[in-house]
């Protein structure tokens, strides 16, 4: 089972609350994923309000509630957001986004590390969203970030795991759970990135956009836990060659 | 400085056009320039349901299935300016008003109680009237109650800029009104807005003074709106080049009846304000287009996820009308008079979620003085 900062896991997949056609289709395509933690961007959400469109249809007990940061050009908006989100009853998770281009959405690395930093001080369970650097994976890790969050593909662009080389390196060394998140558009690539090792893949765009959310959304749990079954279970090494049909082929010189 | 060229390159450009560019383009995730001038040429037309199809899939994909809604205040009906279009223009006779700062708060009381996150506050050119302080001490005041606070008024500095969104001040809309240099000069007939030049550079001063979000745009119904599509186009990727942290968003006001009687030099038909609207979605995929309450229902129902993100719903164009029925004069005469509640139906009923709160004061809630309670 997945563990993060001391709480646990059964599905391996993570929701979001973006871009659905309702509140009404969101809830229910979060049923059929079975995921248990939800990320919600504090800027679509009125805390204060139990009238809330997302907040008021979304159970607290059964989901995690991942408030992010969406929006923050930099750690100190970030930061701000956080502690707002806090007191106003958001609790300690945080899904760290700083995003200056508003076109790319693609994380900066540098303001994501001080906010880390800053965050984690403060009590924060932070699971900041990165590009797929390694190094900068093992300094949020040392930072005190409670998993990481690479990017398959830049937010919202359906195109998989292009960064594949970079997260296999990622898995490979963090001692932290790392999730896949973002451009994760079909099934295949989340089975993909769980095939890689990947603890947990964060899907938002592919499911809210689908013809039908609530049958995607049973998709790509599927997916998921495939890819998760086939690499505990031990993927067969992938060759270019096909094996040789005589073992010793090649050997013919040995005694 | 973003410079423009001459109207009459940027209609040579589309005028070349072919049928082949236009399907490169339309098959194309990055058309360009040379894209966008053949997406907006008549070339294009045979493709219109084509091009509808793929606006709205590139819009589904970067926003989702939403739509923001949001309205406008108007605070003042005075202009410093005579434009020939305009309905507040200074050489016409209507009963003028600025709005005391208990009034435009009592009118965004208003809105926000039909459901209002996000205003747009709106005034004549007269910084006699309306100030930079003036706005200042409307953003102090509002913006704890409101997610975003935007402003469409007079060209302002940096510094003035700078001061607005450290207020609360989100974003800002200065449309050209028309690119082209010649016609600019017929229909401006006097005031600060005749400088041509100032005004095109104010969407840059917007993003150095580190607003969040500039909104540009061309008045259709004055030149070729061909070429106004081609120039805007031409404006986003320069401000993209050199503002990347700036996000943008695009107009497309069609003159409406106002005050004056001014009729449009070069009418823009729905199919030709579709055509440029798809052709801009597809060249920049994550610009903001709105699509106000300037034109009617039907129209507007129709375009829901083909391309625009942010619909307006409920306005009045006339400063205090929203408190009173008969409030005076309006900058124009709106063509889709429903309620928010109406639209959010008919956005629903399209299968997409009219979006209320997209934004949060608290991104920007820094300055000395404390929240509005």
């Amino acid at each position: 089972m997945l563990t993060i900062a001391g709480r646990k896991f059964r599905s391996r997949l993570f929701g979001g609350t973006g871009k659905f056609s309702s509140p009404e289709v969101m809830k229910e395509a979060l049923e059929a994923s079975g995921c248990e933690m939800v990320t919600v961007a504090l800027r679509r959400i009125d805390l204060n309000n139990p009238a809330d469109d997302i907040m008021s249809v979304l159970d607290r007990d059964r989901y995690l509630f991942l408030p992010n940061t969406s929006g923050a050009r930099d750690a100190a908006e970030a930061i701000r957001l956080a502690r707002l989100a806090r007191a106003s009853g958001g609790g300690e998770w945080l899904k760290l986004e700083v995003t200056p281009d508003p076109r790319t959405l693609l994380p900066d690395p540098i303001e994501t590390l001080k906010a880390t930093e800053e965050l984690v001080k403060e009590g924060f369970k932070v699971l900041p969203y990165m590009n797929a650097d390694p190094i900068l994976a093992l300094r949020l890790q040392d930072a005190g970030a409670v998993a990481v969050m690479p990017l398959g593909s830049p937010i919202g662009t359906n195109q998989g795991v292009l960064t594949r080389f970079q997260v296999e390196i990622i898995i490979s060394q963090a001692q932290v759970p790392v999730i896949v998140d973002a451009g994760l558009g079909a099934p295949s690539h989340v089975a993909e990135a769980m095939e890689m090792g990947a603890d947990a893949v964060l899907v938002n765009t592919a499911i809210a956009v689908a013809g039908d959310p609530v049958r995607m959304a049973r998709a790509f749990a599927m997916a998921v836990e495939a890819g998760r079954i086939a690499y505990e279970a031990g993927l067969g090494a992938v060759s270019k060659d096909a094996a040789a049909s005589s073992p010793e082929d090649g050997l013919g010189f040995l005694r | 400085m973003f410079t423009v060229p001459e109207f009459s390159t940027l209609q040579a450009a589309i005028g070349r056009a072919t049928e082949a560019e236009v399907l490169r383009a339309l098959n194309s995730d990055h058309p360009g320039l040379d894209g966008l001038a053949a997406l907006l040429s008549p070339a294009a037309e045979p493709h219109l349901g084509a091009m509808a199809k793929r606006s709205g899939i590139i819009t589904s994909q970067r926003f989702g299935r939403t739509i923001q809604v949001y309205a406008p205040l108007y605070l003042s009906s005075f202009c410093a300016n005579r434009c020939a279009y305009c309905g507040f223009s200074a050489v016409n006779t209507i009963e003028r008003r600025v709005l005391t700062f208990e009034e435009a708060e009592s009118e965004a009381m208003i809105l926000h109680q039909r459901g209002f996150s996000h205003l747009l506050l709106v005034s004549g050119e007269a910084p006699a009237k309306l100030g930079v302080d003036y706005l200042e001490e409307m953003a102090l005041r509002l913006r704890g109650r409101f997610a975003a606070l935007s402003i469409e008024v007079q060209p302002l500095s940096i510094e003035e800029y700078a001061r607005l969104f450290r207020a609360g001040i989100t974003s800002v809309a200065v449309y050209q009104e028309t690119y082209d240099r010649d016609m600019y000069q017929q229909v401006h007939l006097g005031g600060p807005k005749a400088d041509f030049d100032y005004r095109l550079e104010s969407p840059a001063r917007v993003a150095a003074a580190g607003m969040r979000e500039v909104g540009i745009g061309a008045l259709l119904g004055l030149s070729d709106w061909r070429a106004e599509g081609l120039a805007l186009g031409l404006h986003l990727a320069w401000l993209r080049k050199h503002y990347w942290r700036t996000g943008l968003t695009v107009s497309f006001p069609r003159l409406r009846p106002a005050q004056g009687e001014f009729k449009p030099l070069q009418p823009v038909s729905e199919r030709n304000l579709s055509q440029m609207i798809f052709a801009l979605r597809m060249f920049d995929p994550d610009v903001g287009l709105y699509l106000s309450t300037r034109e009617e229902g039907r129209y507007r129902d129709g375009m829901i996820g083909l391309g625009p993100t942010r619909y307006s719903a409920g306005s009045c164009t006339a400063p205090g009308g929203y408190g009173q029925e008969s409030a005076g004069a309006e900058q124009f005469e709106v063509g889709d008079n429903r309620s928010l509640a109406e639209v959010s139906a008919a956005i629903q009923k399209k299968g997409f979620d009219p979006v209320r709160k997209d934004w949060d004061a608290v991104f920007q809630v820094q300055g000395d003085r404390q929240q509005a309670a």
